[in-house]
């Protein structure tokens, strides 16, 4: 197979974004399925908000309001900010160490198929009219008590997905370790990268509990299991500890890449070196060990005892100093920068104070004595909400702009993106602020409605109008994306005018190989310091251009995952059905034969040619005169 | 295809291969033996415990005998398998950290889950 057959026509597109096993098409993939489910939970917050808009309010019903705050949790988390964040990963973290692909591209895709599949089994759920609805931690003690299918629909659809995180975390690291060009040491590495290298290192320790925990809740609903059955002689606390061993960490893996998406931007569009990039990255290795030492800070009322909570709080509060040092070298990155105040930055800039805010409360709760106040009231929500819409939703927001002309090869709208920031950011500020008070006034979280007269009205009513208006800054963005898609004008290798890293010094998008030589890194920001050399090239090669290895598409990811979604599907009817059993083993067995021929058939990849990717460096060359 | 280089070894290259070679061997054969002592050692005390040999209580026995599981825990791994060669950085730093996880979240468990 070579790549000079330019296939077309609608079948081969399809069929090639079904097989891709290329890093920077992965990443597509992974934000736009990212994307469809933050729009699917955004949906469910919305309805959210409207029901709660007025008190006595019967938009919908008590038991649909259970099962769309539950969805819109568990979309959120591991369908939408998740995914879009490995969108990112996946197309400019190897772009940024000057590497071809990643180590495991058949893993990769493999990756991005479990969770594809994993998220479509989670909300056939909604067609099914049996949702999950015991809250997006499910904890046993009301999850096992749950009729229906809803839960089961939840354990296994994020089994499916965790497998596929875990194998993306996996592929990250050994890329990170094994695959960097010639010069670029650990302390050279793009603060991106480094933040991708932590958050996969946090997803290897964190994703088996949660593997495990998933295993005991599907074994005790579906196949007669009593681990969290205290009848039965089991534990239901357990449950609580296993999530959140994973649930902790879970929330730093999606703030490490986060702010690892802000350090670039500020860098940027500051025009400065990084403040402090051993801080940082000392910063980041050190809020990825904390945490997994601070799970029980979400059980204070559990009734762990005084001396475990007190553990536990004190190493909360622990985790504010490395965040602190994060925050101020941003702020000292900042200081007598050139500043561009372009969309991305205008997100950075809108993240520090929203991301103080939430941390600030967080500090709060990880006072167990304050918590035992504060635990399960509209506080917690506002606080959650700060630092995940604060933090990752606007690290995702300025990652989409900032990145876009790399992955599409276009440039968003400069304008509609500040429309779209000012309505989003407006709105958020105004939906949760509220929220805090919320709390104070005694609101407890996941209430379906309330009644008049508790002085809750007004300020439900502000939070559902901030709602709206996030709700109008993201259609804006949907507009921005289908309006620059629809007009299609390319821009070159470094649109912004400022790169400092690697991604920039490549056409964009960039060949499927990515680079025609391997790079030579000779310092942080490599191409700052080739463009402070007046570098013609852009990129010192550390080799001449030879042959590249380059492996072949693979239908079977898909395969291998679909037979998982059946085996699902059998796992969750075969105490009912006479045919559970079989499609269980069917699936199975599916599985088992794709992952056969995977390993018997050898695929040994194939050669680009000296000769064409020259010739690509020259049609490039003659595009741009 | 791309071309397949061959690089020759010069002598002094080749005389230092060969020493490497011949010092990780002996390094092996000593820590073999060591580990064989060190079973035969545990063995003869459990043995001695069950004869009623004066001295070999079971207070004593046990924790020697985890004392040599993880000495020879530790020669395996940095003998057998090579991890005390360079470039083994990175999987030691993981290694350390998922057992001291799987060490402080059991204890953790122990300690206030089932308390």
């Amino acid at each position: 197979m070579s790549s000079v057959a330019q296939k077309s026509g609608f079948g081969a597109t399809l069929w090639d974004w079904l097989t891709t096993v290329d890093h920077k098409k992965i990443g597509i993939l992974y934000l736009l399925g990212g994307l469809f489910f933050f729009v699917l939970g955004g949906i469910e917050a919305m309805i959210i908000r409207l029901q709660l808009i007025t008190p006595n309010n019967d938009l919908v019903s008590a038991g649909l309001f259970n099962d769309l705050i539950t969805m819109h949790g568990t979309t959120m988390i591991f369908l939408a900010a998740m995914p879009m964040l490995f969108g990112f990963m996946n197309a400019i973290m190897p772009l940024q160490i000057g590497a071809r692909d990643v180590a495991f591209p058949f893993i990769n895709s493999l990756g991005f198929w479990m969770f594809a599949f994993g998220g479509l089994f989670l909300n056939i759920s909604w067609l099914f009219g049996e949702v999950p609805d015991a809250g997006w931690t499910s904890y046993a003690s009301l999850s096992l008590h749950s009729p229906g299918h809803g839960i089961d629909f939840y354990a296994i659809g994020l089994q499916i997905a965790g497998g596929g995180t875990l194998m993306a975390g996996i592929n990250f690291l050994v890329t990170i370790i094994n695959m960097r060009a010639p010069g670029m040491t650990y302390m050279r590495m793009p603060l991106f990268t480094w933040t991708t290298f932590v958050a996969s290192a946090m997803i290897l320790f964190a994703f088996p509990p949660l593997t495990i925990g998933l295993f005991f809740l599907t074994f005790d609903r579906m196949f007669g299991g009593n681990f969290f059955d205290h009848t039965m002689g089991g534990n239901t606390i357990i449950w609580e500890h296993i999530f959140w061993i994973f649930g902790h960490p879970e929330v730093y893996i999606l703030i490490l890449p986060a702010f690892g998406i802000f350090s670039e931007v500020f860098s940027v569009f500051a025009r400065k070196r990084l403040f402090g990039y051993t801080a940082m990255v000392f910063a980041t290795v050190l809020i990825g060990f904390l945490g997994f030492m601070v799970w029980a800070h979400h059980m204070f009322t559990v009734g762990l005892g005084p001396t475990a909570n007190a553990i536990f709080a004190v190493a909360t509060m622990a985790i504010a100093v490395p965040t602190g040092v994060k925050i101020f070298n941003w702020l000292l990155t900042i200081w007598g920068g050139s500043i561009k105040v372009t969309t991305p930055m205008l997100y950075a800039l809108g993240f520090i104070p929203s991301f103080v805010m939430g941390g600030v409360t967080g500090v709060m709760q990880g006072a167990a004595p304050l918590d035992y106040q504060l635990h399960d009231s509209y506080f917690i929500v506002a606080h959650f909400h700060y630092v995940i819409v604060g933090g990752v939703v606007l690290a995702i927001f300025a990652g989409l702009h900032y990145w876009w002309p790399k992955m599409f090869g276009t440039m968003l709208n400069e304008l509609l993106g500040k429309i779209t920031f000012v309505f989003f950011f407006v709105g958020f500020h105004l939906t949760f602020l509220i929220q805090h008070w919320l709390g104070f006034w005694g609101m407890p979280r996941r209430v379906w409605t309330f009644m008049d007269g508790q002085g809750w009205n007004l300020a439900n009513f502000v939070s559902t109008i901030g709602a709206l208006s996030m709700a109008i800054g993201f259609t804006v963005m949907v507009i921005n994306i289908i309006m620059t898609t629809i007009k299609n004008e390319r821009v070159g290798n470094d649109p912004w005018g400022d790169g400092r890293t690697l991604e920039w010094a490549i056409p964009s998008p960039p060949p499927f190989y990515n680079f025609p030589a391997t790079p030579l890194v000779r310092g942080l920001d490599t191409l700052w310091i080739e463009k402070m050399e007046g570098s013609k090239e852009m990129i010192t090669p550390a080799e001449p251009i030879t042959d590249i290895h380059m492996p072949h598409g693979s239908i079977i990811p898909m395969l291998m995952t679909l037979g998982l979604f059946i085996a699902g599907f059998g796992a969750m009817f075969h105490q009912e059905t006479s045919w559970g059993l079989g499609v269980l083993i069917f699936g199975l067995a599916f599985t088992f034969v794709t992952m056969a021929i995977r390993s018997l058939k050898d695929d040994l990849g194939y050669y680009v040619t000296k000769e064409q990717i020259l010739q690509d460096q020259e049609n490039i060359k003659r595009g741009r005169n | 295809m791309s071309e397949v280089q061959m690089i020759k070894r010069s002598p002094a290259e080749q005389s230092l291969s060969q020493r490497r070679a011949k010092e990780s061997m002996r390094s092996q054969v000593a820590m073999f033996s060591l580990m064989i002592f060190l079973t035969l050692v545990s063995f003869s005390m459990v043995f001695a415990h069950l004869n009623d040999v004066p001295g070999f209580s079971k207070f004593f026995i046990i924790p020697t005998l985890f004392l040599f599981a993880a000495v020879q825990v530790g020669l395996q791994l940095y003998y057998f398998m090579h991890m005390n060669e360079k470039g083994h950085g990175i999987p030691q730093m993981f290694m350390f950290t998922g057992a001291m996880l799987g060490f402080l979240l059991p204890l953790t468990f122990v300690t206030i889950v089932w308390w």
